[in-house]
């Protein structure tokens, strides 16, 4: 169907768009910016008027919770959630059950949410056999099969031999690997950040030294293998300086943070809320800021949501024992917007972080753009308006969120998928 | 956010714990225990003020001391008590914790002590029976974890004020395993609350708590530093599990260190008390001699820790 998006804000980071200007869709394709195309006639029309249209969102980090927990979350559910929070490409951790191992489990995943017709999937395929960190995994299979990149979601190799010839052999074919730095040791048992907080409250802490040990060690090997690295959910200030260094020393390294990390700190868990019960776990005042400010220059590449949908059951329960995790879809473009407007940043530049600089993380060239003949995925959405977030409004299964009954800016209006309007806000 | 241990006319609704709970609660809590410890020595023990009321003891861990007090205290207050050991029942068989609380909700419960492995577990009940609009239920807080045990806090509290008169001119030493005690983190905060201008803490480094001094104690390494002219010593029991390992190399060196003995007391005032929370480690981390000699106030502290437990029971059942 061929679709006309008139009188819109067109702001399109990677082509350093912003601009009031119509859009042109045919075939699933971007087929005009500004100017429609010669014999081009609407089947409909979509009136942005005081909107923004934007590329379609992509999360480098959403948990859909396929297969193995369908009582969280079905890949229905999450679907919904991803549209109604204008998001069209989905990086899959493999942290599923079984694990993302498989050229066949990938291959399956690949196929459901297709035949589902919502968002793009984008597995991460496990680095390692059933994350165990032993052996290495089929990454050239993986690939072929759909991954976009490997990683051991939260579960760190202990052998650090063998995550040094997994990031080798993985450079072999120059594929992306994807890192959660946290020391085992230093992490275990803990489930907040190690300080005032958590010593108030007695629960067990997780040292920042946690996160830049493990860091310090995938930088050095990264070096050493060439591998090219991502590092996801970074929480922690020193991280910034470790990682600013790695570059300078010619090391092929990215990293993306929470957006709940932006806005959320230790402090935060009050009277031990579960909600705030996350891992990485929420750092301190002065870590929060330094991501914050890290993100807008850029040093920080991309915001994801790291969106894991939990079961009441799960989160009702005593801090330490609830499980960790929020959930993020329908919050990633709130988030975002909020923390720009702190920083009084441009959209253009705040929207590259969950577009473009997210895009070419994940090595997705043909979403993340608004340029003519990209594929037409597109987040139509309200700047101005602001929402209450609570249970009833999220679409997502998990309603675990630390930020329920809190308004936040952004209302996504209209989701497109290839050229196909999937989602319209109620009025 | 509202302190969720008031009400919203300011008065206890739960005893959570003694980080943030006001100072005329706190006083008001050690006033209300004195005529309860005269009355202990009545021939008849008992006062009608918790009469028809169901009080459950909800132990998800072991305890036999602190179990035993809060029972007498509520049978003292006229109170049908009712005891759960529930590491061995329910939770076994996989029922949440919200679940036995609804559960027993159901029995007409009006009060819940409740001892939990985890920090912030009666924290959690609390915030569930005012989601669910039971304010009438009330939750006191027998130990969770290593967040706090204010019971306890309370009644050394009480010990110091009958020992010593006034909290503003006192110097108090704590000793031992801070990092995983939740007697510790309550002593502090109602120390810290109740004014007393010096509190020490006293351990190796590897048993304190990750940026202690915003506690608002001073860190001593040893007792020679720490003890010097203090007024008040708080020993801490120190958990087997912890005494081999990489925390502490051995019992013994812990002893030879950070163990109370007369020596190492001696270099307190002489008329400081000696306190423990019990059980006592004797040749652990005090020394049978000093246990047993006329510093100590740790009989004391459990005679009154029933008639404090009696003062929190009835504020909380006034209203």
């Amino acid at each position: 169907m061929n679709i006309h998006i008139t009188n819109g804000r067109l702001i399109d980071p990677a082509n350093r768009l912003d601009a009031q200007g119509d859009l042109f869709i045919a075939d699933g394709k971007i087929v005009g910016v500004a100017h429609a195309p010669d014999g081009f006639t609407a089947a409909r029309t979509i009136d942005a008027s005081g909107l923004v249209v934007a590329p379609g969102l992509i999360d480098l980090a959403a948990r859909l919770r396929e297969p193995g927990f369908e009582y969280k979350a079905t890949l229905e559910s999450e679907m919904d959630a991803a549209m109604a929070g204008g998001i069209t490409s989905l990086a899959i951790p493999p942290d599923t059950d079984p694990v993302l191992d498989e050229p066949g489990l990938v291959e399956m995943l690949c196929y459901r949410a297709k035949k589902l017709n919502r968002a793009h999937v984008y597995p991460v395929g496990a680095l390692t056999i059933g994350l165990k960190g032993e052996q290495l995994s089929e990454m050239a299979e993986l690939v072929e099969a759909g991954c976009v990149a490997f990683s051991q979601a939260n579960v760190p190799i202990l052998d650090t031999r063998v995550l040094s010839r997994a990031m080798l052999y993985a450079s072999t074919f120059g594929f992306r690997v994807w890192l959660q730095p946290l020391d085992p040791y230093l992490s275990r048992g803990g489930v907040a950040h190690e300080g005032e907080v958590a010593s108030r409250l007695g629960l067990p802490g997780i040292p920042a030294s946690a996160e830049v040990v493990a860091l310090f060690t995938y930088l050095r090997l990264a070096r050493q293998t060439g591998a090219r690295l991502h590092i996801t959910r970074i929480s922690c200030a020193e991280s910034l300086d470790l990682i600013g260094r790695a570059r300078e020393d010619g090391v092929d390294v990215t990293c993306d943070v929470a957006a709940h990390h932006l806005h959320l700190c230790d402090m935060d868990i009050g009277y031990f809320n579960p909600h705030c019960h996350v891992v990485p776990p929420l750092r301190s005042q002065r870590d929060r800021i330094a991501l914050s400010k890290a993100v807008a220059d850029g040093r920080i590449n991309a915001i994801c949501s790291d969106h894991t949908p939990v079961d009441d059951d799960a989160k009702q329960a005593p801090f330490s024992e609830s499980e960790p995790g929020t959930t993020g879809l329908e919050l990633l473009l709130p988030l975002t917007l909020k923390w720009a407007a702190e920083h009084r940043l441009p959209l253009l530049e705040a929207l590259a972080r969950i577009t473009s600089d997210a895009a070419k993380i994940a090595g997705i060239a043909k979403g993340g753009h608004l340029s003519v003949g990209a594929r037409a995925d597109i987040c139509i959405f309200d700047p101005d308006a602001h929402q209450l977030i609570d249970r009833s409004m999220l679409k997502s299964q998990g309603k675990n969120t630390p930020f329920l009954g809190l308004e936040l800016p952004g209302k996504v209006r209209y989701t497109l998928v290839e050229g196909t309007l999937m989602y319209v806000s109620p009025p | 956010m509202r302190n969720p241990q008031l009400n919203k006319h300011g008065e206890l609704q739960h005893l959570l714990t003694l980080d943030g709970l006001p100072r005329d609660i706190i006083t008001q809590i050690l006033d209300n225990a004195t005529p309860f410890t005269e009355m202990a020595e009545r021939e008849v023990k008992k006062l009608p003020l918790l009469r028809g009321k169901s009080v459950f003891n909800l132990f998800f861990e072991n305890s036999t001391r602190t179990r035993t007090t809060f029972e007498i205290a509520a049978k003292r207050l006229s109170a049908d008590v009712i005891n759960l050991n529930v590491s061995t029942s329910s939770t076994k068989k996989g029922e949440t914790l919200l679940d036995t609380v609804d559960n027993l909700c159901a029995m007409q419960a009006d009060m819940f002590v409740v001892r939990h492995e985890s920090s912030g577990a009666p924290h959690l009940i609390a915030q569930h029976l005012q989601n669910t609009g039971r304010d009438h239920i009330h939750v006191v807080n027998a130990g969770d974890g290593r967040h706090a045990h204010p019971t306890q806090g309370l009644l050394d509290m009480y010990t110091i004020r009958h020992f010593k008169k006034d909290f503003h001119n006192l110097t108090v030493a704590i000793v031992g395993d801070v990092l995983h005690s939740r007697v510790a983190r309550s002593q502090i905060a109602a120390l810290t609350t109740l004014g007393v201008p010096e509190v020490r803490v006293i351990a190796p480094k590897t048993l304190i708590p990750t940026d202690v001094e915003r506690m608002g104690v001073h860190y001593c390494a040893t007792m020679q530093e720490g003890l010097k002219d203090v007024d008040v010593v708080m020993m801490l029991r120190l958990q087997n599990e912890r005494m081999n390992g990489a925390l502490l190399p051995s019992p013994q060196e812990f002893f030879k260190v950070w163990g109370l003995t007369a020596d190492k007391l001696a270099l307190a005032r002489p008329d400081a008390i000696v306190m423990h929370p019990g059980p006592m480690n004797r040749g652990v981390e005090i020394d049978s001699a000093v246990a047993d000699g006329n510093q100590a106030v740790i009989l004391p502290q459990v005679t009154f820790g029933i008639a404090v437990r009696m003062a929190v029971m009835s504020m909380l059942g006034s209203h």
